[in-house]
């Protein structure tokens, strides 16, 4: 298990300074951020000064080897458009996309589970064939439209929810969290929801392959042949065999939520890092699109070296394969 | 009896302390708006969303009115009293919210800090390097001298925010966005602030100027136009800005709602590729070949390209009534404004045989740039300019891009003719004729949003000779000559003004501000009826 950590955690770094590389270029190539930034009133003599002032007169690779040499103390630069530390930008909205991503990601087990479950015990049933015919909307609708919807009715119409922003919060750790407080929850509910909606639908058809798929193994029909409760089979050893591709799937998409969520943050107002990043590329705040896009880097590393370490623990063949 | 006496006293004072929480409960003001504020340090980022929540916190020596007229703030009056020293006397008994007292002394400190903040992408040192030397002459009495006649003094004062010396000697912008450097001399005080999301006042019980009618206000900002409609029609917001256009109809048939609009400064028009003599980049024969000579040079080919747009049908049409048609920089009303001075009559016969005389009778192909997300309806607007101009015979194809990859490129004169804007914030043609039509000149710093490279010596001279008038009167008449130049050139080509709107629940009402600003001071509740 340390070999392969270890070997794991090199490789990330590679791809850390390659992917450095990349965004920098990447960042780099779209516009020029004096002529977003300066007040259009500014003279020559001023832009020429706002130039030097945000270090873009140096050429390339110079910007790149200062920015490496600040990201290896941890300084990702400071942000253009704030004067604050790219990093701390991004660290104060997180929170908020956690929560957010957290909360879209517990709906769609809590929601997908039971559902794909049924569908694949009873295929057949009328109830089964609505489940997936509804699930289909679910990967179909676009998210804003889906997002705009529900305010228009639960917000507008009924009034039953706050239409948009994040409610009270509290503070634990330094840092401000809105689900326990009762503001809070109302705030979340519709944002999570649709952003869950796709993994909904993802997590019942991926549950629904996998139950019907299980159904038909020897070791099923053993257990079954051994007298063992049905509750018991399905829910010991059928779903527990399901759950590795749905662990799989659910965990790569719980980095693309927190790292993708700008349409419902920005249709919400919710105040989280998606909608950071995509006011920053809006007013080419480089600093901030890099440090996010290293974050997300990162995040997508860690990701995958938890859904790996989790595999090893529900399948003991993983581990077995390690030992070899 | 006395316990009677004492109970029901008990009732009506309770019944009172009702009444006033309940009313304290409706003087909070909960606004919805649609950009963001980047920062609070008032000398940082000059950026419109900045400005109106400086407005609030801070005080300038003067401030512009809702129509951009120039009017006492912190300065009672100002005067020039040689040709380059201008007297300001201020306001006296004024303090800042912390209750240090506001004095000469704290202006001086202000134009020292301005320049000097770190980091700052678009700073405000613009307006105080006129200033070669702040005499404090007492207290509440400063002159400004500057190296050369300099009439925009008061003008461009409405634009500085004051700090207080004591206070912010080493204030930085974090210690503005955290909250403890955010003292000021304006109606409201911070309370807190998160970062692109919200803002919440209170108001500042000792303001020097009109009592704002809200003891709290919540400022959220809601960047996405479906969403910040939707919040104030759910009740989440009382008054929202930057109302879509396509929104209007819809909103102004709602009962619930009221709306508040004027004519705002904002000019929308096109910009020329002046600078090449030879081929300019997207510009074709009508067989796709190169054309020898710019015929974007020819004022007759740029007149013909304005006579060839209805402005009428862009107006009324695509920006649903949300702009009036403009022939020169300013609406009527503003400083410099040409009386007489009206958008070319539409007439494609007209703009035809302009074509002819240039040598174009078979017209050219041109490619029409402009963004897709800056302005109301950017991209749909050279769409339907596209179309006009083809019928005139100029064969037009037209490219939207997104402001960021757009606006780099038009600075760079990689465009032929291109859809941009600029709002006169100050509301004075001075301002459009130095930065858009002048000639390009590092050393003065004039034309530095020339991106076209128009250029007229005449109307240089005459800038010029405005510029050091200290004469309201004589200036006014020589900005209105240097105008009617720069628009007879078709130096820019002026497409309309935007209307400002802004969206409220009924009981609310709002002084329409033609510079754009939200601020909470201009919000009161409508007159009872």
């Amino acid at each position: 298990m340390t070999a392969f950590l270890l070997r794991r955690l090199i490789q990330a770094a590679a791809v850390v300074l390659v992917m450095s590389l990349l965004v920098f270029l990447g960042v780099f190539a779209v516009g020029d951020p004096i002529e977003i930034l300066i007040s259009p009133e500014a003279d020559q003599f001023e832009r020429e000064r706002a130039v030097k002032a945000l270090g873009l007169d140096l050429p390339l690779w110079q910007q790149y080897l200062v920015f490496l040499g600040n990201a290896l103390r941890g300084d990702l630069g400071r942000s253009f458009v704030f004067n604050e530390p790219a990093l701390k930008l991004i660290l104060e909205r997180m929170p908020a996309t956690l929560e957010l991503a957290i909360g879209a990601t517990v709906a769609a087990l809590i929601i997908g589970l039971p559902l794909g479950l049924y569908a694949g015990l009873k295929p057949n049933s009328p109830v089964s064939k609505g489940i997936m015919a509804t699930s289909i909307l679910g990967f179909s609708l676009p998210t804003f439209w889906v997002g705009l919807m529900l305010i228009m009715v639960f917000a507008v119409q009924l009034g039953w929810l706050p239409s948009t922003g994040r409610g009270e919060t509290v503070t634990i750790l330094g840092m401000r969290w809105s689900f326990l407080t009762s503001d809070g929850i109302a705030h979340l509910i519709m944002p999570a929801l649709n952003l869950a909606l796709f993994k909904i639908s993802l997590v019942i058809r991926l549950t629904r392959a996998g139950v019907r798929e299980t159904m038909l193994m020897d070791y099923v029909k053993f257990a079954r042949a051994k007298g063992l409760s049905p509750a018991r089979v399905t829910f010991v050893h059928v779903f527990k065999n399901i759950l590795i591709p749905v662990v799989t799937v659910v965990g790569l998409e719980f980095g693309g939520t927190i790292a993708f969520s700008v349409v419902t943050e920005s249709v919400f107002a919710w105040p989280g890092m998606g909608k950071l990043i995509i006011d920053s590329i809006n007013v080419l705040d480089r600093p901030v699109m890099v440090a996010y896009l290293m974050m997300i880097v990162l995040l997508f590393i860690t990701i995958n070296l938890v859904v790996d370490i989790t595999y090893s623990l529900l399948d003991p063949r993983v581990r077995l394969e390690g030992k070899q | 009896m006395t316990g009677f006496r004492r109970a029901a006293g008990l009732a009506v004072g309770l019944a009172i302390a009702g009444l006033a929480s309940g009313s304290g409960q409706a003087q909070t003001l909960t606004m919805g708006v649609g950009a963001p504020v980047t920062s609070i340090d008032p000398h940082y980022h000059q950026l419109s969303p900045n400005t109106a929540v400086g407005h609030m916190i801070f005080s300038g020596l003067t401030r512009t009115d809702a129509n951009a007229r120039i009017t006492p703030d912190l300065a009672e009056s100002w005067r020039p009293v040689s040709d380059t020293v201008w007297e300001f006397k201020l306001r006296q008994g004024v303090t800042f919210h912390n209750g240090s007292p506001f004095t000469a002394e704290d202006v001086a400190f202000t134009f020292e800090r301005v320049p000097r903040v770190p980091n700052s992408p678009s700073s405000y040192a613009i307006y105080t390097r006129p200033i070669t030397r702040v005499e404090i002459v007492d207290s509440y009495t400063l002159r400004l001298h500057t190296a050369s006649p300099y009439p925009l003094m008061p003008t461009d004062l409405a634009s500085v925010m004051i700090l207080d010396r004591e206070t912010h000697a080493n204030a930085t912008t974090e210690g503005f966005n955290a909250g403890p450097m955010a003292v000021g001399t304006g109606p409201f005080r911070m309370v807190s602030h998160r970062n692109g999301d919200r803002i919440e006042f209170e108001r500042n019980d000792n303001y020097f100027g009109p009592r704002p009618a809200w003891t709290r206000v919540n400022y959220r900002m809601i960047t996405n136009d479906a969403a910040r409609t939707a919040a104030l029609l759910a009740g989440d917001v009382d008054v929202i800005d930057q109302v879509p256009t396509s929104d209007l109809a819809k909103l102004r048939g709602d009962q619930r709602l009221t709306l508040a609009e004027t004519t705002g400064l904002r000019v929308i028009f096109l910009s020329f590729d002046h600078m090449r003599d030879d081929a300019s980049p997207f510009v074709t024969d009508n067989d796709g070949k190169p054309v020898p000579r710019n015929p974007l040079r020819d004022v007759r080919v740029r007149r013909a390209l304005s006579a060839a747009i209805d402005r009428n049908a862009i107006t009324e049409r695509v920006m649903e009534n949300a702009a009036i048609p403009a022939g020169q920089f300013l609406p009527e009303g503003s400083f410099g404004y040409v009386p007489g001075l009206n958008p070319p009559r539409f007439d494609t016969e007209a703009a035809k045989k302009l074509l002819a005389e240039a040598g174009f009778p078979q017209g050219f192909r041109i490619t029409l740039h402009g963004p897709n997300d800056r302005y109301p309806n950017d991209a749909r607007i050279i769409q339907a300019i596209g179309q006009m101009w083809s019928r005139a015979g100029v064969r037009t194809a037209v490219e939207a891009q997104p402001w960021t990859t757009f606006v780099g490129r038009a600075a760079r004169q990689e465009l032929s003719a291109f859809l941009i804007g600029w709002g006169t914030s100050s509301g004075e043609a001075s301002n459009p004729l130095r930065n858009l039509t002048a000639t390009f000149d590092r050393e003065k710093g004039y034309g530095a949003s020339n991106r076209g490279r128009y250029s007229n010596p005449e109307a240089d001279r005459i800038l010029e000779q405005a510029m050091r008038e200290l004469d309201d009167a004589k200036r006014e008449a020589l900005l209105q000559q240097a105008t009617r130049i720069a628009m007879e050139d078709v130096g820019i080509l002026p497409l309309h003004i935007q209307k400002n709107a802004w969206a409220m629940r009924r009981g609310f009402a709002m002084e329409a501000r033609a510079d754009e600003l939200t601020r909470a001071q201009d919000v009161r509740p409508a007159a009872a009826r």
